[in-house]
C-alpha cells in the first residue's frame, strides 16, 4: 500500500542519519588512517608513499596496491620496538582504573538513586558539575594536589600523618588518580540511571522472604544493576587505554601507555605510518573484546527464552 | 481448574463451625492494640484495634487509599506503628525486622526478581532458611504442583503472563509455610473469570494448608466470597468486623451498608417504639415504616432505615395493605442485567430507590415498563434500622 511505503521510507530516512554519521566521520577517517598504516614513510608533503594516483585509470590503482604493505604492523607488533608493552600496560592501566572507578562510583551511583527523589536533580548536577571547566585544568590542578609541595603532602605532613613528602607525582598512581576522578561521571552516570529504575519493592520481597539487607544488596540490587556495570565499565575502559594527556601529565618517564606511544611516533619521530598502524591496532584491540562480549549477552538472552 | 479436584469434603463442615472470634476463651494469632500509623501529620491508620485467630480467612476492605496496605505493611514489618502495640502469638513484634518474622507477604505488583527464573523465585525464601538442597527442590516442586506451574519452572518472570506471575507470587510467599499469609489485592490484575477461580483456589489452599490468611481487597465481592470475616475500613478507622453475611444483612453504620453491596437509605424519624418493633416517619412516603428492631430508641429521634433493593417488591397493582411499610413511585429507569432487573423508581417526593427482581420467567405478562405508576413494599425485617 502507498501508506506502508511512505511509512517504510520514513523509517530508512530516520536510520539513514545515524548511517551517514557514522560513515562520515568513523569509517572514512578509519579507511583513510589504515590506508596511512600500509604505507611506507617519505619525506614530502604529505609524508608518505605511494599515494593513489588516478590519472593513470586502472593501471595506476593497481600499481597503487602493489606497492602497499604490512610492513609496520610487523614493525609495531616487534617485541624489541615497546608497542606491545605498552598495549599490554595500557590495557593492565585501563583495566585497574575501571575497577577502581567500580569501587568508587557505585557507592557515589547508590547514594544518589536512594537519596530522596528531590535531592536527586541536585546531586547529578554536580556529577556533571566537573564538565563545567576544562579537562585539561582539571588534570593540571592534580599537579598541584600531587606535587612534593603540593596541598596533599602539606596537609599530610602538617597534620603530622607523613614526615617525608610522599614521592605521588610521575607515578603511576597518579595516572591511577587522575584517570579515575576524570572519568568518574561515566561510571556514575550508567550506574545511577540502573539503580534508580530498581523496584523497591523487590528488596522489600526479599526482606519479607527471610533475606538481610546486606544479602539482598548482593542476591537483587547487584545483579539488576549489572547493566549498568557494563555500560559504565566499557565508558570508562575503553577511553582509558588510549589516554594520552593523563599519563603525559601525571605519569612519570617509565609509564608506558599506546596514547603516549602513538603521540611520541606522531609528533617525535613524525612516522604517519608506524602511528597509524599503532591506532588500527588499537581499535582492533577494544573492537574485539566489546563484539565478544556483546555475542556472549546475546546468547544469553537467547537462552532465556 | 479447581473443579477437577475433588472439593475437600470437612470443608463445609469447618466453615460452618469456624466461630474462634465468639469463643472469649480464645486467643488471637494477630492483635493489633490501639495502633496508629502517621506519615507526617496525615493518618493513615487511626487508633484500629483488631484480633485475628489461627487458621482464619480475613478480609481487609475499603475503598483505595483507605490504610489497608499500610496496615498489612506493619504485620510484615515494613512500617513501624506510630503508637499502639502489634502482637503475633502473644508476642509484641515492633521492632523485629521483616526477614525474622514468620509472616510472608504476597505483593499486590508480585515483586517477583526479574532475573530469576520461576523455579528460584519460589526457591528465594527457603534458601534463606538455609533449608538442605534435596528439601527445597521437593518443595519447590510441590509448590510448582500446587499452582499448576511445573510446565513454566524455567521461565523468567517476564516470560509469563500475568495470571501465571501471580501463581509464581503466591506459590513464592505460600512456600515458606509461614504462620500467616499476608495478601495485598492478590488477584486485581486478573479477569473476572480468572479471579473467580482463583478465589475458590485460594480458599482450598487456605484450608488445605491450615495457614492463616489476611487478604486486602477493595472488591466487595471477592471479600464476600473469600472471607471468614470482613473489616470494613474507611480513612484508616475499622467501620465494622463481621462475617460477611453480617455486614450485610446487620451493617453497623450507613457508610458500611452504602459500601457494601446495593442499599436504599430511608431517613426518617421515630414515632414509637415498644418491644423489639419500632415505628417510623419518613419525609419520603406518607405511610408509616415498621421495622422489627429496637435500638432502645426515643419518639423524635433520628434514625434510618437501610434496604437492599432484593427484599423490596415492586407491583402494578395496589397492595392489600396500605397501611406501613410502602412507597408510591414512577419507574424512572431499567437496568436489565440478566439475571436480574433494576427499577429505579422515583417517588413523589423526588427522591429514588432501587428495585432489584429476579427475572423468574423468560416471558411475563405484562412487564413493568418506563413510567409506570408503580407500588414498592417490604417486610419489618427487610430493613436494618441504623443510628450512625
Ligand atoms: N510512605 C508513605 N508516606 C506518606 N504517605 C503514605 C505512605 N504510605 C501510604 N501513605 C498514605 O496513606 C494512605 C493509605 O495508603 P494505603 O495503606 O496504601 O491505602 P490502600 O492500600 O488502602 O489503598 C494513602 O493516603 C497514602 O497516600
Ligand atoms: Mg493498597
Amino acid at each position: 500500500m502507498a501508506m506502508a511505503g511512505e511509512k517504510g521510507r520514513g523509517r530508512y530516512l530516520v536510520l539513514a542519519v545515524p548511517y551517514l554519521w557514522l560513515v562520515a566521520l568513523f569509517l572514512a577517517p578509519f579507511l583513510i588512517v589504515f590506508k596511512i598504516s600500509l604505507s611506507q614513510d617519505a619525506i614530502a608533503q604529505p609524508p608518505y608513499t605511494p599515494l593513489l594516483d588516478l590519472s593513470d585509470g586502472w593501471a595506476g590503482f593497481t600499481d597503487y596496491l602493489s606497492q602497499l604493505s604490512f610492513d609496520n604492523y610487523a614493525y609495531v607488533l616487534d617485541f624489541s620496538n615497546e608497542f606491545i608493552q605498552a598495549y599490554g600496560s595500557s590495557l593492565i592501566i585501563a583495566s585497574i582504573s575501571t575497577v577502581l572507578l567500580l569501587l568508587v562510583g557505585y557507592p557515589i551511583a547508590y547514594g544518589m538513586a536512594r537519596a530522596p527523589r528531590s535531592m536527586q536533580p541536585t546531586l547529578l548536577m554536580l556529577v556533571i558539575l566537573p564538565f563545567w571547566t576544562s579537562f585539561l585544568i582539571r588534570v593540571y590542578a592534580w599537579i598541584g594536589i600531587l606535587s612534593p609541595e603540593g596541598l596533599l603532602n602539606q596537609g599530610l605532613m602538617a597534620l603530622g600523618i607523613i614526615n617525608e613528602p610522599l614521592e605521588l607525582l610521575n607515578t603511576d598512581i597518579a595516572v591511577y588518580i587522575g584517570i579515575v576522578y576524570s572519568y568518574l561521571p561515566f561510571m556514575v552516570l550508567p550506574l545511577y540511571s540502573a539503580l534508580e529504575k530498581l523496584d523497591l519493592t523487590l528488596l522489600e520481597a526479599a526482606a519479607d522472604l527471610g533475606c538481610p539487607p546486606t544479602k539482598a544488596f548482593w542476591t537483587i540490587t547487584f545483579p539488576l544493576s549489572l547493566p549498568g556495570v557494563a555500560a559504565g565499565a566499557l565508558l570508562c575502559f575503553i577511553p582509558a587505554v588510549g589516554e594520552f594527556v593523563i599519563p603525559d601529565l601525571l605519569g612519570g618517564s617509565n609509564t608506558l601507555m599506546i596514547g603516549k606511544s602513538l603521540w611520541t611516533e606522531f609528533t617525535v619521530n613524525r612516522s604517519w605510518t608506524v602511528s597509524s598502524a599503532v591506532a588500527v591496532l588499537l581499535l582492533l584491540v577494544l573492537v574485539v573484546p566489546i563484539v565478544i562480549y556483546q555475542n556472549v549477552q546475546q546468547r544469553e538472552l537467547e537462552a532465556g527464552k | 481448574m479447581a473443579a477437577e479436584k475433588p472439593r475437600n469434603q470437612t470443608i463445609g463442615a469447618v466453615r460452618r463451625t469456624f466461630q474462634p472470634w465468639a469463643d472469649p476463651d480464645k486467643k488471637p494469632l494477630i492483635r493489633f492494640e490501639n495502633v496508629v500509623k502517621r506519615f507526617g501529620d496525615f493518618t493513615a491508620v487511626d487508633n484500629v484495634s483488631l484480633d485475628i485467630y489461627e487458621r482464619e480467612f480475613f478480609a481487609l476492605l475499603g475503598p483505595s487509599g483507605c490504610g489497608k496496605t499500610t496496615l498489612m505493611r506493619m504485620l510484615a514489618g515494613f512500617e513501624e506503628p506510630t503508637e499502639g502495640r502489634l502482637t503475633l502469638a502473644g508476642e509484641d513484634i515492633s521492632g523485629i525486622p521483616p526477614y525474622r518474622r514468620p509472616v510472608n507477604m504476597m505483593f499486590q505488583s508480585y515483586a517477583l526478581f526479574p532475573h530469576m527464573n520461576v523455579l528460584d523465585n519460589i526457591a528465594f525464601g527457603l534458601k534463606q532458611d538455609k533449608m538442605p538442597k534435596a528439601d527445597i527442590a521437593a518443595r519447590v516442586e510441590e509448590m510448582l504442583k500446587l499452582t499448576k506451574l511445573e510446565k513454566f519452572a524455567k521461565r523468567k518472570p517476564h516470560q509469563l503472563s500475568g495470571g501465571q506471575r501471580q501463581r509464581v507470587a503466591l506459590a513464592r510467599s505460600l512456600a515458606k509455610r509461614p504462620k500467616v499469609l499476608l495478601l495485598d489485592e492478590p488477584l486485581g490484575a486478573l479477569d473476572k473469570k480468572l479471579r473467580e477461580e482463583t478465589q475458590f483456589e485460594l480458599m482450598d489452599l487456605q484450608m488445605d494448608l491450615g495457614m492463616t490468611f489476611l487478604i486486602v481487597t477493595h472488591d466487595q465481592e471477592e471479600a464476600m466470597t473469600v472471607a471468614d470475616r470482613i473489616a470494613v475500613m474507611n480513612h484508616g478507622v475499622l467501620m465494622q468486623v463481621a462475617p460477611p453475611a453480617v455486614i450485610y444483612e446487620q451493617p453497623a453504620t450507613r457508610y458500611v451498608a452504602d459500601f457494601i453491596g446495593e442499599v436504599n437509605l430511608v431517613e426518617g424519624k421515630v414515632i414509637s417504639a415498644s418491644g423489639d418493633e419500632t415505628r417510623l416517619s419518613s419525609p419520603i412516603t406518607p405511610h408509616p415504616l415498621r421495622v422489627s428492631q429496637s435500638l432502645g430508641l426515643k419518639p423524635g429521634e433520628e434514625a434510618c432505615i437501610a434496604i437492599r433493593p432484593e427484599k423490596l417488591r415492586i407491583s402494578l397493582d395496589e397492595p392489600a395493605d396500605t397501611s406501613e411499610n410502602c412507597f408510591r413511585g414512577e419507574i424512572w429507569d431499567i437496568g436489565y442485567l440478566g439475571d436480574l432487573s433494576i427499577y429505579h423508581v422515583e417517588l413523589e417526593c423526588g427522591q429514588r430507590i432501587k428495585v432489584s427482581q429476579p427475572n423468574l420467567s423468560r416471558v411475563v405478562q405484562r412487564p413493568i415498563t418506563w413510567d409506570d405508576k408503580v407500588w414498592v413494599t417490604f417486610a419489618p425485617h427487610a430493613g436494618v434500622m441504623l443510628t450512625r
